[in-house]
């Protein structure tokens, strides 16, 4: 195969795009996308500092890496979930890719600064470690932007995230997350920092590419919390058809955001109001869902 | 006539997750075959050979060891 824009010998083929690359063509492509997407969905100038959550994988680095070559303000946010010898070796990738860099890392350690991680967690909850580490990541990538003067965070989220959450949201009618689900989401007066993907119109494989090529050395492993996610089975439906029928999952996500989603937007009016413990905004009318879990957690700690 | 060492004689393919696992293949070959005998959707994955990726088309020999790696990720991020 060879790269459509120089002849040369392509290291990768994009079927959606009809397309192949050379390693410098691809690399090229690739930000270019990012750029675009910023640019489509007017997420952040480059005047914004920008708080990207990181974990370790390949997504986020990815994204880290790219704001960082192409002269944008973005510090990295890490939370350290204490799970088992999988957040050592993330804490590690992100340690080392900070220091390569020389950009700024926060991390946040939640046995150390909340008294719990994910796995004491779900087992005192009993619930899937899933469900107290994504509401432990909203509340604290928003409380650090806040806090931190930060105008936006940044996310790893990808086409097959998105497309994938699409494609459940719509197995189960969720009309109040169809009507949120965009590459943005706005900040809101009440507390809620601005929320941006600009990943949004790549690939998990050209993402996964990028870091080989770039060197990045990320966590090839997968949280073995994640195993057997229904994301991952949406996700491998979706390539499925995706090898049938090229570009299925672009034409699928994009159509939403271009013609389907706005019959849900109504959906999502939620008033929030400040936790009474914290002062993050909340839908509650009594403390925040994460104040309610510390206590609940602090208190079978005892 | 001095004969060719074991290991020249296979291309060894190996994947890291869900877990370690090895396979081996005899001779020349399209990536595409070889992901097909795995039993892999090319959407899914990345082939690595050194520091460079393969293409469905690219052509793999009898001493050459490549990576398949899965690019699907999940969870929360």
């Amino acid at each position: 195969m060879k790269c459509t824009k120089c002849k040369g010998k392509a290291i990768i083929d994009l079927r959606r795009h009809n397309s192949g690359f050379c390693r410098e063509h691809f690399i090229e492509y690739f930000e270019n996308q990012v750029k675009k997407a910023i640019q489509e969905f007017s997420m952040f100038s480059p005047e914004d500092s920008v708080l990207v959550a990181v974990s370790g994988g390949k997504d986020s680095l990815v994204l880290w890496d790219v704001l960082l070559r192409n002269g944008y303000q973005a510090d990295g946010l890490y939370i350290d979930l204490g799970i088992g010898d999988y957040s050592p070796a993330s804490t590690e990738k992100v340690d080392q890719f900070a220091a390569q860099r020389d950009a700024r890392l926060i991390k946040v350690t939640l046995s150390e600064d909340y008294g719990y991680d994910i796995p004491f967690a779900a087992r005192k909850l009993r619930r899937a470690a899933c469900s107290p580490c994504g509401m432990s990541k909203r509340y604290l990538f928003n409380r650090a932007a806040l806090e931190g003067g930060y105008g936006v965070v940044a996310t790893g989220h990808n086409l097959d995230d998105e497309a994938a959450t699409l494609f459940g949201n719509m197995i189960r009618w969720n009309v109040g997350y169809l009507g949120r689900q965009y590459p943005v989401l706005e900040e809101n007066p009440q507390g809620l920092a601005r929320k941006v993907k600009p990943l949004i119109r790549l690939t998990e494989r050209e993402t996964a590419a990028y870091a080989v090529l770039l060197g990045i050395d990320y966590i090839v492993e997968e949280c073995p919390k994640a195993v057997g996610a229904r994301s991952h089975l949406y996700k491998e439906l979706l390539n499925d058809l995706e090898l049938r029928s090229p570009g299925s999952k672009q034409q699928f996500l994009y159509g939403f955001f271009e013609r389907g989603r706005e019959p849900f937007q109504d959906s999502d009016g939620v008033e929030l109001n400040p936790c009474p413990q914290c002062g993050q905004p909340t839908s509650r009318d009594t403390v925040c869902s994460f104040c309610s879990m510390t206590t609940r957690l602090s208190a079978v700690a005892r | 006539m001095q004969s060719m060492p074991e290991e020249r004689k296979v291309i060894r393919v190996f994947m890291t997750i869900p877990r370690r696992k090895e396979w081996e293949f005899r001779g020349r070959q399209s990536v595409a075959k070889i992901l097909h005998q795995m039993k892999l959707n090319p959407e899914s994955v990345i082939v690595i050979h050194g520091d460079t990726l393969l293409t469905p088309d690219d052509m793999v020999e009898n001493g050459m060891e490549i990576e398949v790696r899965s690019a699907i990720s999940g969870g929360n991020r």
